[in-house]
């Protein structure tokens, strides 16, 4: 896995997508080689890992990137050790300047931290203690876990989720180079299934490409991403409007003997209340706010029968009108 | 040789209940360029079988002699190194493991040995006939992922596209709500849906014609009914009759599970009575069960199916919401017997509070 992918990486920070803000501070930057620490942040399959790379790549070419930019991610091992000793190894040794074949290799070296939101908090505090490597920081959507002494040392960048024309054009300039065939029905499908995460579009795409060859249709996109089809959560939907407990159970039961993963079908189900007319704002927030619930109960690792069953019991509760209990 | 392994399809092409998933299978495999694949689905859905018949399609017949090994493992852990011993079902071509067996180490695990394992290239196994040089790389069968630590996933995630030239991971799991969106994202998602009771009534037809057995009309429908669409344990009760009396009888009674029934003891003994004495005598059931490992989570699900069957519909809703509480709580917490109990005592009193309030 991963071909296409790493594959269809661009190799310039001019060329990474829709994060038109952030090129031109870096271009900027890349020019003058004066950069600060950086950090990095916004939703998955937005380009960070990406233009972490290429701006190392632009600086130090390919002759020196090895020895100029230490990449750490999570699967090695990060803990206060890792940290105390690898980056500082690393960052201890000093480098001279001067440019070499057109690249300006600037008299610093680069560290790219990826996935730094799960690095422990002791790591991340003996980080900023590191001062002369400079730091290249990719990371995910939780920025509070980032602690404040560290996200106050970098220039903030954040990259926001890719629109859906982008994102079009993108796969299609795959599609084309792959020679895949995409209809514009499958292509909307792509774009509405990966949520603005180019990585996960394209790994559909390549999956859909394996099984089924190389002209591609929304269902089969649909079937390789685990999106639960829309008439199995209309029916769950439907048995909870009917007031009758069983046949919710019935619906529910099956549900889990398909094999659907629940936290799919919960932010499925939120899509379908949130844009459901004919029910009042009253009872659309008495199912959120279970919706809610059960999703921290399913992260916690709760059995996903008992959460679904419970929340289809509240919105029908809600959705029938029936009064609300002291346990809520 | 029991029948669920005697009657377990050995190929793709023989793969009857999930015909579609097994024949793009087969493409994918074929094509030589596979993804690293997730399968998940309920239990006794076909997961396994399905894998190992992947297995077969890459690697031949080779890939079904298996040896189990008990490894230990040495991993240095910066200031102290850690034993970690753990169970492995290998060929010449794969590796099968189940890293949740170490519980809170599994990172290491991850972290350490598939690395460790991936970066080994296999030695060439050119030559073989029919199946040459196809797949000249180590393929990972990774059992219960979802059992996996949040700390072991992420590691997963890096090892996965770091080492795809050499390695193919294979995971397998119950629910992929509990495997993070990452590995997730990084996968060929499979789904394996339970079969259908058509599905398992024809199985077990097909069984009965191998074997010779006279099957009496609906007997087949009867088991797959109390199958809980789960075909291994179809083929279970299946043989269990045969076993208790042949030839069949009309009307055969088809055995529950023991513990099954127990369960439902414990539900008629709730409703009966509620008190704290009734409450002491089911404790000691359910210590009896887990005695006998059966799983809290189990138990709970069971005993709330069991008692929903006699409630009226306007207490089933508040009996549901605390059943998924407690399974919650169970989960965060430690010993799971207090939280069956407590959902025990909640049940006896909301439903005694009903009984007062209806007939007074």
């Amino acid at each position: 896995m991963g071909g296409e992918i790493v594959l269809c990486r661009p190799k310039q920070v001019k060329d990474v997508a829709h994060q038109d803000e952030v090129v031109r501070v870096l271009t900027n930057t890349l020019e003058t080689t004066n950069c600060p620490h950086m950090l990095f942040y916004g939703p998955p399959g937005t380009g960070k890992t990406t233009t972490a790379l290429a701006i190392a790549h632009q600086l130090y070419g390919p002759e020196l990137y090895k020895s100029r930019v230490l990449e750490l991610n999570a699967s090695d091992d990060r803990g206060i050790n890792v940290v105390r000793t690898k980056i500082k190894d690393f960052a201890a040794v000093a480098v001279g300047s001067g440019s070499r074949q057109g690249y300006p290799c600037p008299p610093y070296k680069i560290i790219i931290l990826d996935e730094a939101d799960s690095m422990t908090e002791d790591a991340q505090a003996q980080c900023f203690a590191t001062h002369n490597g400079n730091l290249l920081q990719s990371y995910k959507i939780l920025f509070h876990l980032i602690i404040e002494p560290l996200a106050s040392r970098c220039a903030k960048f954040r990259f926001k989720p890719l629109s859906e024309e982008i994102m079009s054009s993108r796969i299609l300039h795959i599609c084309k180079e792959e020679g895949l065939n995409l209809d514009s029905e499958a292509l909307s499908t792509l774009s509405s299934i990966s949520q603005g995460d180019l990585r996960r579009a394209i790994t559909y795409l390549q999956g859909a490409a394996r099984l089924f060859g190389s002209s591609i249709s929304a269902k089969d996109l649909v079937s390789v991403s685990g999106v639960i089809p829309q008439d199995v959560v209309q029916s769950l939907f439907a048995a909870c409007k009917s007031g009758d407990f069983d046949s919710a159970n019935k619906e529910v039961s099956n549900v889990i003997a398909e094999g659907y993963p629940v936290s799919q079908m919960l932010s499925q189900l939120f899509e379908v209340v949130v844009e459901a007319d004919d029910i009042s704002d009253e009872q659309k927030a008495r199912i959120c706010k279970r919706l809610g619930e059960a999703d921290k109960c399913l992260v916690d690792g709760a059995d996903e029968y008992l959460q679904l069953m419970n929340v289809a019991s509240n919105t029908m509760r809600a959705l029938c009108n029936m009064p609300q209990d002291s346990y809520e | 040789m029991l029948w669920v392994d005697k009657y377990r399809p050995k190929t793709l092409d023989k793969i009857t209940v999930h015909e579609d998933v097994a024949k793009n299978l087969k493409k994918l495999v074929t094509e030589q360029d596979c993804p690293h694949l997730l399968f998940y689905g309920p239990p006794g859905s076909g997961k396994k079988t399905l894998i190992m018949a992947v297995l077969r399609q890459m690697f031949g017949p080779g890939a079904e002699k298996v040896k189990i090994e008990n490894k230990t493992w040495k991993i240095d852990a910066g200031t102290r190194t850690i034993d970690l011993e753990l169970t492995t079902l290998s060929s010449t071509h794969h590796v099968e493991l189940n890293p949740s067996d170490v519980g809170f180490q599994d990172r290491y695990i991850v972290q350490e040995i598939i690395k460790e394992m991936a970066r080994n290239r296999p030695i060439d196994t050119k030559g073989k006939k029919g199946y040459k040089d196809m797949y000249v790389m180590a393929v990972l069968v990774l059992n219960e992922v979802d059992k996996l630590s949040r700390e072991a996933q992420h590691s997963l995630r890096r090892t996965m596209e770091k080492y795809s030239a050499s390695c193919r991971l294979i995971l397998c799991c119950n629910s992929s709500s509990k495997v993070t969106e990452a590995v997730r994202s990084r996968c060929l998602n499979v789904r394996i849906n339970a079969p259908t009771e058509e599905q398992i009534m024809g199985v077990l037809e097909f069984i009965g014609k191998k074997e010779g057995l006279q099957l009496p009309p609906g007997f087949a429908a009867r088991i797959a009914a109390q199958s809980n669409r789960s075909l291994r344990r179809a083929i279970l009760l299946f043989e269990t009759c045969r076993v208790q009396q042949y030839p069949f009888i009309n009307n055969q009674v088809i055995p529950p599970m023991d513990w099954e029934q127990y369960v439902s003891e414990i539900a008629s003994d709730i409703m009966k009575e509620q008190s704290p004495k009734r409450l002491f005598l089911v404790r000691g059931k359910l210590y009896e069960l887990l005695i006998n490992c059966i799983p809290p989570e189990i138990i709970l699900k069971r005993l709330l199916s069991e008692l929903l069957k006699k409630l009226d519909a306007e207490l089933k809703h508040e009996v549901c919401h605390w059943a998924a509480y407690y399974e919650h709580r169970m989960r965060l917490g430690q010993k799971a017997i207090f939280h069956i109990e407590a959902f025990v005592a909640k049940f006896m009193s909301i439903y005694k509070a009903f009984l007062i309030a209806t007939f007074g």
